[in-house]
């Protein structure tokens, strides 16, 4: 027998009756008063930073800032300018140098301040990781109270890859003191369109 | 495959308490953690129904496994992932060997995996010539040091910052005596990039795996599983098969859990689902059995395959506290792994479910709500059927075993054993009572909580 076949016949000798699936009420879990502020305090609290902006153009503002800086910036979001086609193949060695990454963000979630990002949000998957530093944009109405919530919008995997983001990276490993920016990104701004 | 420790925990244990000062240091990081899970757990009022549906859930995944699995298989597979599959942690060893060499691929970088530290993966390669980076940087400490993590989520948290500054001053180069956290994580960082961007196969363990999707999740703080996915040509997701859950949706309720469970946190930095190879990448998962399918056989310890690996029951445990890891001598530790490990190797691991206070405290915290104590208390019947058992545990667990039998004998036995710790301290104290070994017996408090509460209830 194979070893497929040897676990699949132990499971099935060895698994109980069958019971059934609980029924997620959502309409029973926590609700907040306001979904973008309490996502704001969250993020907050877990080392992000959120501001208001009023449209595109104050991101387009940053990345020229960023530009005339010298900084190495790489964008991916259609609606500030063209997305280099070549983005999507970097490599990580061609990657290693982005000092800032600007992306669009989906569902995001006030409970815990985090970003729903998929593949074609992030044009490579190596980027929101890989970058110094992260800029993301999100419209304060795709904000909802819970991850139950947010999992009615994005149950589908279609693009391959995915990803709650929840602040810039971070580790507690030595003696448990907080040190931001572990492997991932240093910072995370969250730019919240109305 | 097991440990084959040639000490006890009670023997380890007697070692670690030796440093008073470094175990009430150890006490009382840990219970800082608890205190952040608590915080974390009452700030959401359905906190109790999470709990509850998650064990559900669980409960489901573990009485439809052999569908669910060959759901998950058949998804994945349509997804472009290649499935294997490993009865034990020898073959999931040989299978990654055989992609490591069919690739000829020499940089290897592993993100955290309990699964492969139970597995004894890192000595198996490294006696075949092949080098592995742990990237957690928890794991990487101890990966310098040749000593295994001592925590499911917290690999390095017996050692203190002078202890990791000085592994990093002899292998990174840092200040010697700049114990600084900031600065000693940035030196790990820039050592640990530069192995993320030149590997070429990384291996991840998996935090939950999607029947509906044939896609999974990984968990962490650090990004460094998806810094090794996303650069590396190959990525190898290893997994036990009871990480499996029937559907996508259900994540809401592990999500939510897992991470306030585990440190407090919300919810982890990066919570990343995949589904799908890149262009031009291979994406493996190895679905391992070893003693799980046996497990799920036997009716009283079956829950224990819910586990999320939170290390909540860990943190919240007074004798992991004060004992410390590295004293359970396998790669799950704490109360948890007190009751997966005698599954693996009951001779080898038969001293660990006496490793506790049966307090409870380890199933009341955990998130999907395994019944933790009880079937530590079950294991000790078990071990001690088997002849296995010390022979000052076998005396005294005939005693519970009788005296939690019979209620009425438990509430004698109470107030008998207050009255002589009241009034002939010296037969608790003496050194027949392994309990009174660096303690002092408590007080006896002058009424038990049920004749206090029977008292003032007639008030
Ligand atoms: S047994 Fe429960 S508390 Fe312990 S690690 Fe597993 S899920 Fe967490």
């Amino acid at each position: 027998m194979s070893a497929r076949e040897t676990i699949l016949a132990g499971i099935m000798a060895n698994q109980p009756l069958s019971q059934d699936l609980p029924i997620i009420d959502v309409s029973a879990v926590i609700q907040y008063d306001s979904n973008l502020s309490q996502f704001k305090t969250v993020l907050e609290s877990i080392g992000g930073k959120a501001i208001d902006i009023s449209g595109w153009f104050e991101l387009q503002n940053m990345v020229q800032d960023d530009l005339a800086a010298g900084k190495r910036v790489v964008n991916a979001i259609a609606e500030i300018a063209s997305i280099d086609p070549a983005l999507a193949s970097l490599e990580a060695t061609e990657l290693a140098t982005v000092q800032r990454a600007y992306l669009k963000g989906g569902i995001a979630v006030a409970e815990n301040g985090s970003i729903w990002l998929d593949e074609t949000a992030m044009v490579n998957r190596l980027l929101p990781f890989i970058a110094e530093h992260l800029v993301i944009v999100i419209e304060a109405k795709n904000i909802v109270a819970t991850m139950h919530h947010a999992y009615q919008q994005v149950s589908s995997f279609d693009t391959g890859f995915g990803m709650f983001l929840a602040g810039p990276s971070k580790t507690a490993d030595i003696e448990q003191s907080l040190v931001i920016g572990a492997h991932g990104a240093r910072s995370l701004l969250v730019c919240i369109i109305p | 495959m097991s440990s084959q420790a040639n000490f006890t925990h009670a023997e380890a244990a007697e070692q670690f308490i030796a440093d008073e000062p470094r175990t009430d240091w150890h006490d009382d990081t840990l219970w800082f953690v608890r205190e952040k899970r608590d915080k974390a757990a009452n700030s959401l009022p359905e906190w109790e129904q999470l709990r509850q549906w998650a064990s559900d859930i669980k409960y489901h995944g573990l009485s439809n496994m052999h569908q669910l699995l060959v759901d998950f298989e058949k998804n994945a597979i349509a997804n472009g992932i290649q499935v294997h599959w490993a009865v034990d942690g020898k073959e999931h060893n040989e299978i990654i060997y055989k992609i490591i060499q069919d690739n000829q691929v020499q940089r290897i970088v592993k993100s955290k995996s309990m699964l492969t530290e139970e597995c004894h993966l890192n000595e198996f390669l490294t006696e075949k010539g092949v080098e592995i980076v742990d990237t957690d940087l928890g794991e990487r400490i101890v990966q310098f040091r040749k000593e295994a993590p001592s925590h499911i989520v917290l690999p390095a948290i017996h050692l203190k910052k002078q202890d990791v500054s000085e592994t990093f001053h002899k292998h990174l180069g840092t200040e010697k005596g700049n114990n600084d956290p900031q600065y000693l994580t940035e030196a790990a960082r820039g050592h640990l990039r530069d192995k993320f961007i030149a590997s070429e196969l990384a291996i991840t363990g998996v935090n939950f795996a999607i029947a509906e999707t044939g896609g999974f999740v990984v968990c962490t703080n650090e990004g460094n599983a998806d810094m090794g996915a996303h650069a590396a040509k190959i990525h190898i997701a290893c997994m036990g098969f009871e990480k499996i859950i029937p559907k996508a949706e259900h994540l809401g309720v592990f999500l939510r859990l897992l991470a306030r469970s585990a440190t407090g946190q919300p919810i982890t930095t990066y919570s990343s689902h995949f589904s799908k190879p890149r262009a031009g990448q291979q994406m493996h998962i190895v679905i391992v059995d070893n003693g799980r399918s046996r497990q799920l056989g036997r009716e009283s310890f079956r829950n224990s395959l819910k586990c999320i690996r939170c290390a909540a029951c860990f943190n919240t445990c007074p004798v992991y506290r004060r004992s410390g890891g590295h004293s359970y001598h396998t790669a799950v530790a704490g109360p948890i792994g007190s009751i997966l490990n005698p599954n693996l190797d009951m001779q080898a691991n038969k001293d660990l479910p006496f490793a506790s206070t049966l307090c409870g405290s380890c199933s009341n915290v955990c998130p999907v709500k395994i019944n933790i104590h009880e079937q530590l208390y079950l294991w000790r019947q078990e071990i001690t059927k088997e002849g296995m058992a010390a022979k000052g545990k076998t005396f005294a667990m005939w005693g519970m075993s009788e005296v939690l039998a019979h209620p009425a004998i438990y509430r004698m036995a109470g107030k008998m054993g207050r009255w002589v710790v009241k009034h002939l301290p010296f037969l608790t104290n003496n050194g027949m009572n392994p309990w009174f070994k660096q303690r002092e017996m408590p007080e006896a408090p002058k009424e038990s909580f049920r004749d206090w509460y029977l008292n003032n209830k007639q008030k």
